[in-house]
C-alpha cells in the first residue's frame, strides 16, 4: 500500500513541488516586466513564473480561477491587442508579453442595504460616475470570465436589478474591468451593490427557512434532541444506517 | 508530450477510452450500482485511503497532544522552532490595541466580525488580519452548497444523525447540535444581506442531496456558493469600516502571565516588520492546510492554507482534535496537467454524473460519504488497474458529466456549473460533451483545535471557528458542511467573544509560551532547522532554487 502512496506522490509532483528541467521536452520563451524566460511549454503563466524562480506573495490567491488574485495583461507575438487573463487558468504561449495587475485601486461606497430604497437612485447616490458610460465595451473585452460587463452597467442604468445579477454572477472581482474603463466606473463594485440589492429586495422571501427558523426558536425538535442524544452509540449506529437507505437520492 | 495527437482536448488513446464510456452510457442511466453495507465501507478505508497506508504518520513528542498519531508532514510542522526568536521582538510598542482580534477573513472570520459588532462591539474595537487578501480562502471557493434542514420533510435531527453518522460516531455532540439547528437561521441570515441562492419558479430553495446525507438540503449559489456567500459578508463588513489588515501573517500569539491569548504576533509579508496586537478576545478562524502536500497528494486548497492557526494555538496550549484524519476529495481534476487537483465538486455527483472506469464500468455509488469514495476511485486505479494514465502520469478515472445534461435537459450543466464549464473551456475540453477525469485530492482538515458550542477553546481568551476546528465534523466531514461550519460557528464566536471581551481589560503580553516551547523541543531532542509556520508553499523551479543566494 505504501508503493502506491509512492507512486501516487511520484505522478503529482509538477503540482506539489517545484518543477525540474531534465524531462522538459518542449519550451517556450516568455516576457515577464519585459523580462525574457524560457519556460516549459505545458505550465499556466502563474506555474511558468515559479518555474523561472518567481515567489509569488501578491498575484497568487486560489489558483483555481475563483478569486481574481492573478489579473494578468498580455499581449501575443507580432500582435497590438492587449489581452487579459487568469495566470492561474492559461497556458503560456510562445512570445506572451505579460504583466500582473494584483491590485487596483477601485474605491468601494459604504451603505447599509437595510436602509435603502430599491430603484435606480441606489446606484446613482453611491456610483454617480456610472452615467458617464460611453458604451464603448471596452470593460466586457477585458472580463476574462466571459461577462456581458457593459451590459449589466447599462440594465443597472435603468434601474434592472435582476439583470445585473444574473449577468454578473460569475464575477470573481479581479478589477481589469475598472482598470480599463475610460470613465472611471468601478463596474464590479457596482455588480456587488446590485446583486445585494436583487437578494435581499427583488427575491421573494423564502418560505420554508422562515418556518423552520421559527420552529426551532419555538423548540419544536428539543424533546426529540434529547431522546436521540442519550441513545448509545450503537443504537445511533444502526439509525443511522436505516436513514441512509431511506434516503432521497436526485 | 506534444507529439501526441488531440482529439477535442484529449490525447488520442484517451479519447479512444472515452468512447468505451460513450458506449456503456445507455445501460448505467439511472442505474446506480449499490451502496455499500457498513463493513464494505471500513474494508475499503482500511485498503486504500491515505490515512491508513503504513509510513505515513506518527505520535506527536511535544505539546498537550503528545504521543497523538497525526501526518507526518503535520508532525513536522509542530515540533518545529518558531520563524523568530522570542529575543528579538520587542513587546514594549503596542501597534494595535483593540477588543476583538480575528486571525483569518474567510467565511468564518467574517461571519465572527459581523455578529461581534452586532453584538455591541464598534467596528473600531474589532481587528480583522489576513495573510494574504481578506477572502483569499478556501471558503473562496467552496462550490457545491451550504446544508441546512429547512425542507418540510427534514429536520435538525435527520440532519443531525447524518453528521454524526459521516463522521464515525467520532464527533462532539454538543456541537454537531449546534451545528444543525443553527443552520437554518444562518442560511436566512445570508438571504437578508442579498446572498443569491437558486431558486425554483416558485421562489423555494433548490436543495440537492450529497453524499452521506438523506434529505436533499444543499443549499447552493451555482458552483459558486462560497464566493457568493463570502462576497456579500465582506461586503457588508468593509461598509461597515471595521478595520482590516492584508499580508500580516500572525507568526505567535501572545500571552499574559496566566496563559490567556492576550494578542498576537504578526509579520509583514512584504515589508518584513513585525507588529504587536493587543487584544481582549482572539478568534482563530486561520483555515486549512491543504498546501502542506500531505502525503504528496495535489489539492484543491488556495495558496496560503499551511496549517497557521493549529501550530501557533498548540504552542499556547490549546488541545487538538481528530488531526489524524486528512480529508482526501473523490473527485480533484486529473486532467490537463496544469488543474491537477482542483475541485470537481460533489454536486456534479448530485446531478447524475458517475465515476466510470476504464472499462466503461460504474465501479461505485457515486455518493458514498467521501472518504469511502476517494478509496474506491484509489483502489480501482492502483489494485484494480482499471484507471487512466494521462500523459504526465497521473491515474484517473471517468467523470461522466455529460449524464448530467441527460438527466436534466440540455443546458443544465452550464447553468449549474457555469465555472466549471469555463474552466475546462480554457483548455480545450467540453464537459457537457465529454466525461472529465477524476482522482482524489487534498483538500479539508477534518479535526484542529478543539472547539465547544460556543467556539471556546481550552486556552482562556482564544476562541475557533471554521476549518482550523476540531469537534464539529468528526474524523469525516460531509459536503455542504464546512460552509456551515464558518457560518454557524463565525457567528457563534463573533457574540461569545463579545461577551467575553466586555468583561476584560487588555492583558500582559508576552512570549513566555514559546520559550517554553523551545525548551519542550530542545527536551525531545528536535533539530533546530526545523521552522513553522511555512506561510506560504514553494513552487520555484529546482534549477532557479539550486542558484537562489539571499544577499539584499
Amino acid at each position: 500500500m505504501k508503493d502506491i502512496m509512492d507512486e501516487i506522490a511520484r505522478a503529482n509532483e509538477s503540482v506539489t513541488t517545484g518543477i525540474g528541467e531534465e524531462t522538459i521536452q518542449h519550451w517556450v520563451k516568455i516576457y515577464v516586466l519585459g523580462k525574457e524566460h524560457r519556460v516549459p511549454a505545458d505550465l499556466t503563466i502563474m506555474q511558468a513564473m515559479e518555474f523561472a524562480g518567481y515567489r509569488f506573495i501578491r498575484a497568487c490567491g486560489c489558483r483555481a480561477g475563483f478569486c481574481g488574485a492573478c489579473a494578468t495583461v498580455y499581449r501575443k507575438k507580432e500582435s497590438y491587442k492587449l489581452l487579459t487573463a487568469m495566470a492561474c487558468q492559461t497556458r503560456v504561449e510562445d512570445g506572451m508579453y505579460l504583466v500582473q495587475i494584483p491590485f487596483v485601486p477601485a474605491k468601494k461606497a459604504d451603505y447599509d442595504i437595510e436602509k435603502e430604497r430599491y430603484n435606480v437612485s441606489v446606484f446613482l447616490k453611491y456610483y454617480p460616475e456610472i452615467a458617464r458610460c460611453l458604451s464603448c465595451n471596452t470593460c466586457t473585452k477585458a472580463c476574462p470570465q466571459d461577462i456581458e460587463v457593459m451590459d449589466y452597467i447599462q440594465a443597472a442604468i435603468k434601474g434592472n436589478f435582476q439583470k445585473v445579477a444574473e449577468l454578473s454572477f460569475d464575477c470573481i472581482q479581479c478589477g481589469l474591468c475598472a482598470i480599463r474603463c475610460p470613465a472611471e466606473i468601478v463596474q464590479y463594485h457596482i455588480a456587488q451593490l446590485g446583486r445585494r440589492m436583487y437578494g435581499r429586495y427583488g427575491m421573494m422571501k423564502e418560505k420554508n427557512v422562515e418556518k423552520r427558523v421559527a420552529e426551532i426558536k419555538e423548540k419544536k425538535f428539543d424533546d426529540e434532541f434529547k431522546e436521540i442524544m442519550s441513545r448509545p452509540v450503537e443504537e445511533l449506529k444502526r439509525i443511522y444506517t436505516e436513514q441512509q437507505l431511506k434516503r432521497e437520492v436526485y | 508530450m506534444s507529439d501526441l495527437k488531440f482529439i477535442d482536448g484529449y490525447p488520442e488513446y484517451m479519447y479512444d477510452s472515452i468512447k468505451i464510456v460513450e458506449k456503456t452510457r445507455p445501460k448505467r442511466i439511472g442505474k446506480l450500482p449499490a451502496q455499500m453495507t457498513p463493513q464494505e465501507r471500513q474494508d475499503i478505508l482500511q485498503l486504500c485511503h491515505p490515512d491508513y497506508a503504513p509510513g505515513g504518520k506518527r505520535p506527536l513528542r511535544v505539546g498537550i497532544n503528545r504521543d497523538d498519531i497525526v501526518p507526518n508532514r503535520l508532525a513536522d510542522l509542530i515540533e518545529a522552532y518558531p520563524l523568530v526568536s522570542p529575543d528579538d521582538i520587542s513587546l514594549q510598542r503596542v501597534d494595535y490595541e483593540t477588543d476583538i482580534l480575528i486571525i483569518g477573513g474567510g467565511l468564518a472570520g467574517t461571519s465572527a466580525a459581523l455578529l461581534a459588532n452586532d453584538s455591541g462591539i464598534p467596528a473600531e474595537g474589532i481587528l480583522l488580519v489576513n495573510k494574504l487578501r481578506h477572502g483569499d480562502a478556501n471558503s473562496m471557493m467552496a462550490e457545491g452548497g451550504t446544508q441546512a434542514a429547512d425542507s418540510p420533510n427534514d429536520s435538525p435531527v435527520i440532519h443531525y444523525i447524518d453528521v454524526m453518522g459521516g463522521g464515525h460516531f467520532t464527533n462532539k455532540s454538543d456541537v454537531v447540535r449546534v451545528l444543525v439547528n443553527d443552520a437554518p437561521s444562518a442560511i436566512q441570515w445570508l438571504c437578508n444581506l442579498g446572498a443569491i441562492f437558486d431558486r425554483d419558479e416558485e421562489g423555494n430553495f433548490i436543495e440537492l442531496t450529497g453524499g452521506g446525507t438523506a434529505r436533499k438540503r444543499m443549499h447552493a449559489c451555482r458552483d459558486y456558493t462560497g464566493m457568493e456567500e463570502l462576497r456579500v459578508l465582506r461586503d457588508d463588513f468593509r461598509s461597515r469600516n471595521i478595520p482590516v489588515l492584508e499580508f500580516y501573517p500572525v507568526i505567535e500569539l501572545l500571552t499574559d502571565d496566566s496563559g490567556r491569548v492576550s494578542g498576537a504576533l504578526l509579520w509583514g509579508l512584504e515589508t518584513g516588520e513585525y507588529k504587536i496586537v493587543r487584544a481582549k478576545a482572539t478568534i482563530l478562524a486561520t483555515g486549512g492546510f491543504g498546501r502542506l502536500h500531505i502525503r504528496g497528494f495535489p489539492t484543491t486548497n488556495h495558496y496560503g492554507a499551511t496549517c497557521d492557526g493549529v501550530i501557533i494555538a498548540y504552542r499556547a496550549g490549546a488541545r487538538l482534535r481528530d488531526m489524524d484524519t486528512v480529508q482526501y476529495h473523490p473527485t480533484g481534476a486529473a486532467y490537463p496537467q496544469q488543474i491537477i487537483g482542483l475541485l470537481l465538486t460533489e454536486k456534479l455527483r448530485t446531478s447524475g454524473a458517475q465515476p466510470v472506469n476504464a472499462r466503461g464500468d460504474a465501479f461505485v455509488f457515486p455518493l458514498e460519504p467521501r472518504d469511502v469514495e476517494a478509496s474506491a476511485i484509489i483502489r480501482e486505479c492502483y489494485i484494480n488497474e482499471n484507471g487512466i494514465v494521462t500523459p504526465s502520469g497521473m491515474r484517473g478515472v471517468w467523470l461522466d458529466t455529460p449524464l448530467i445534461d441527460i438527466l436534466h435537459g440540455k443546458g443544465a450543466t452550464e447553468r449549474s456549473f457555469p465555472g466549471m464549464v469555463r474552466m475546462f473551456k480554457r483548455f480545450g475540453i467540453d464537459m457537457v460533451k465529454y466525461p472529465v477525469l477524476v482522482f482524489p485530492t487534498l483538500h479539508y482538515q477534518n479535526g484542529g483545535v478543539e472547539t465547544d458550542p460556543d467556539g471556546k477553546t481550552n486556552v482562556e481568551g482564544l476562541f475557533v471557528a471554521g476549518e482550523v476546528s476540531g469537534g464539529v465534523h468528526g474524523k469525516n466531514r460531509l459536503m455542504g458542511n464546512s460552509t456551515l461550519d464558518c457560518l454557524v460557528f463565525g457567528r457563534r464566536t463573533g457574540i461569545a467573544a463579545a461577551e467575553y471581551a466586555r468583561s476584560q481589560r487588555g492583558g500582559t503580553l508576552s512570549l513566555e509560551h514559546v520559550r517554553k516551547y523551545i525548551e519542550m523541543l530542545k527536551e525531545a531532542g528536535i533539530s533546530g532547522t526545523r521552522k513553522s509556520p511555512i506561510l506560504l508553499p514553494d513552487y520555484r523551479g529546482k534549477a532557479v532554487l539550486a542558484r537562489m543566494i539571499d544577499v539584499l
